[in-house]
């Protein structure tokens, strides 16, 4: 930073690119809603007036083209697993997905013919969060924990060393 | 299992003995439907004797007409079917048994009407007398196999359509993993 | 462009006339106004609804066959997770329905701590619903205030129970623990301030004119066709018919409370939102009475540490707050049930969805949806 060390005037703030951009990103995660059972409502608490979500730039969007992160809340059955495949692949990169809950993890108490034994059987998993259901608290980690991890993902820096 | 419901029956039997001057619970319905339909009862059954839990059990030829007869008639007044359900006794000759939950509103009373029948049998439907039992029965399908002859519109209503077999089965595992590799979607279906 | 336009409609054939197709709308399986995972195929002519489809199953967890194969008491959490909206009254059914196989006598504190549960589990439950119903037609407020009470309703779960959502509020026999006092006193801290909360709510909709637009007339069933249809709870008594199994046939301590069994007049959506309006007033009531006549002693009887109830098979069924929650249960004399039929309401009550909506506008069926309260929880098992 020396170069330019005085040379700015005192409103100027210098960081790096990649932090600049996992800040923004990390700032304002819209979410998919993908509730499926139990855990919904304590999604939709998480939403509401007590625990509000929207401090943390956490605004639900109800479509997979405007969002950033998708939380898988509930159980996940074979024949939803279509329609989360397809919504997954409809949202725009980068993209994160947070299982909420121990039937999205695992299949929770659910082993049997029609669940599915947790949703990473066929979309990556970002951040597992435990519960049955998890409460706001919980779920609220669970971003934390991805604002995290986007912290420390490096794009530009990644893609120099790559080519 | 294989004789549960001679279990049942012989409940109340036993119970009659003891409680010689006492008439089961039911009795006045079953009078109504004897007067009409002689032979459609062949079994009556109440657990513990109690007036909620009155049983009978119908010949399957028999279903339609004495279903509507106790939806029309005054004194039983049945407009509500609120159950439509199925069990499976593997080791019965008959294994499979279609259960039906009757609620007079006007009475205030339980009636529930069985009936056995063999593996591949078919059912007449009830839709023509309940509206409700459209999407119980295809569920009775649906689960259990179990078809209904007379349904407007009979496909599977809770699994995927190519699912192939009937998971409310005894003989089914509870972890079907066959059904599993077909129905589980990869990535390569979904067609990026 | 124009060419390829002539030769289509002779492909069609010159008679006839020219006709309308009617457009196939899908709705869901992730919709943020289907309350759960509910897809809805509809068929429209222009904005008139011709033909309903419900895809359901997309939550079918294979909760009856699970049943089957653990025993007795391990099942109580799983019908938690049936209505996970009012957890203590799908406990409430289940424990009974066992308890039914039994002749044991459930201690008259216990019967009192269930009905106050539960009372508390349909105001949970219709707050829930009035915050999602008012926010599908489009009032945002409600949910905010909805969920400000509901909050406190699980508050109190969690002081009695340990968990606010599926809470596994009973035992076979009556309750795992007695409730603790401070979950008393803040019951009745919450009914005093709970009935001026209700007004408020009502200050917003009752006679806002776009609620009333938006509900007034939609949906309408007449009483016959909902018994026809097996439309139990809210939505058969917005119809006139006076048919609760609080009353009907009283179970816990409900013989012993005064309430009034609200009914409605039209059977329109208005009217599910007044029935259900007003059942939370009554709750509030039923829970008043049962803090005041709640007796001392023990909260649970004598049961074994086996459950292993005679052969038989009972039906046993609940006032849910949707509607009429049931088991259908067989036992063979084992740890095990044999068969365990679970009577969801919503699935039953979902598939009135189509009489219900047909020849009504897509805008409506929105607000048909939320007028008959379903959680697929408990639709698909």
């Amino acid at each position: 930073m020396g170069l330019i060390d005085g040379k700015l005037s005192d409103n100027f703030l210098t960081t790096k690119f990649d932090s600049l951009v996992a800040w923004a990103r990390k700032s304002s995660l819209w979410p998919m809603t993908f509730g499926l059972a139990c855990c919904a409502i304590e999604m939709m608490a998480s939403g509401a007036a007590r625990y509000d979500f929207d401090r943390f730039g956490v605004i639900f969007r109800a479509t997979p083209r405007q969002s950033d992160v998708i939380i898988i809340a509930g159980t996940v059955t074979h024949k939803m697993g279509d329609a989360i495949l397809r919504v997954y692949n409809q949202m725009p990169e980068p993209r994160w997905v947070i299982a909420m809950g121990n039937c999205a993890t695992c299949g929770g108490p659910y082993a049997n013919y029609a669940v599915m034994q947790g949703v990473d059987e066929i979309i990556p998993v970002d951040v597992y969060v435990p519960g049955c259901p998890p409460r706001p608290e919980s779920l609220m980690w669970g971003v934390m924990q991805l604002q995290k991890k986007i912290e420390q993902e490096r794009f530009v820096r990644k893609s120099i060393s790559a080519a | 299992m294989a004789d549960e419901a001679g279990t049942t029956e012989s409940n109340g039997e036993g119970s009659a003995e003891t409680e010689a001057p006492k008439t089961p619970p039911g009795m006045d319905l079953r009078n109504l439907v004897d007067a009409e339909f002689p032979g459609a009862v062949l079994e009556q059954s109440a657990y513990e004797d109690r007036e909620d839990e009155v049983t009978f059990v119908l010949k399957v030829d028999y279903l339609l007409r004495v279903c509507e007869y106790l939806r029309n008639h005054p004194a039983a007044s049945f407009k509500i079917l609120t159950d439509l359900t199925a069990a499976h006794y593997l080791e019965n000759e008959e294994p499979f048994q279609v259960i039906y939950q009757l609620v007079s509103v006007d009475h205030a009373r339980l009636l529930r009407l069985k009936m056995k029948i063999r593996d591949g049998q078919e059912v007449p439907s009830v839709t023509e007398i309940w509206s409700s039992a459209n999407w119980m029965e295809r569920e009775v399908y649906d689960l259990f196999g179990i078809s209904f002859a007379g349904h407007p519109d009979l496909r599977r209503i809770l699994l995927p359509e190519d699912w192939g077999s009937h998971p409310f089965r005894k003989d089914y595992p509870l972890e079907g993993r066959g059904e599993r590799i077909y129905s589980k979607p990869t990535r390569k279906e979904s067609g990026e | 462009m124009l060419d390829v336009e002539s030769s289509q409609r002779v492909e069609r054939g010159p008679s006839t006339v020219p006709g309308t197709e009617d457009l196939v709308i899908n709705m869901g399986p992730q919709h943020p106004s289907t309350h759960g995972v509910l897809r809805v195929i509809l068929k429209m002519d222009g904005e008139t609804v011709t033909d309903v489809d419900c895809d359901i199953g997309y939550l079918h967890r294979g909760t009856e066959k699970i049943g089957e194969n653990i025993t007795y008491t391990m099942f109580i959490p799983y019908t938690d997770r049936l209505d996970y909206i009012a957890a203590p009254s799908s406990n409430l059914a289940w424990v009974q329905t066992v308890e039914s196989l039994f002749d044991w006598e459930i201690p008259p504190r216990a019967l009192f701590i269930r009905s106050m549960v539960a009372e508390l589990s349909r105001i949970a439950s219709h707050l829930l619903w009035l915050a999602t119903h008012a926010l599908d037609i489009g009032a945002m407020t409600v949910f905010l205030w909805c969920f400000r009470e509901r909050e406190m309703v699980l508050d109190l779960f969690e002081r009695a129970f340990g968990a606010r959502l599926t809470v596994n509020a009973f035992r076979l026999g009556g309750l795992f623990q007695d409730v603790p006092q401070e979950f008393l006193d803040d019951t009745r801290a919450f009914i005093e301030i709970f009935p001026s909360r209700i007004d408020d709510y009502e200050t917003l909709l009752t006679e806002n004119r776009i609620w009333l637009q938006r509900t007034q007339g939609v949906g309408v069933i007449s009483a016959e066709d909902a018994m026809d249809l097996a439309l139990t709870g809210p939505i058969l008594r917005s119809t006139g018919v006076q048919w609760d199994l609080r009353r009907a046939k009283p179970y816990a301590a409900y013989p012993f409370l005064d309430f009034v069994v609200p009914v409605g007049e039209n059977g329109d959506v208005y009217d599910r939102y007044l029935v259900r309006v007003e059942e939370m007033r009554q709750s509030t009531r039923i829970i008043e009475q049962c803090l005041d006549m709640l007796p001392d002693g023990p909260v649970s009887c004598k049961t074994p540490r086996t459950i292993k109830p005679p052969a038989g098979e009972v039906y046993h069924s609940i006032e849910n707050p949707k509607g009429e929650f049931g088991f259908y249960l067989v036992s063979d004399g084992t740890e095990t049930p044999y068969r365990v039929r679970i009577r969801p309401p919503s699935f039953i009550n979902l598939a009135g969805l189509k009489k219900l909506s047909v020849g009504g506008l897509l805008a409506d069926v929105i607000a048909i949806i939320g007028s008959i309260d379903i959680v697929l929880g408990e639709c698909d098992r």
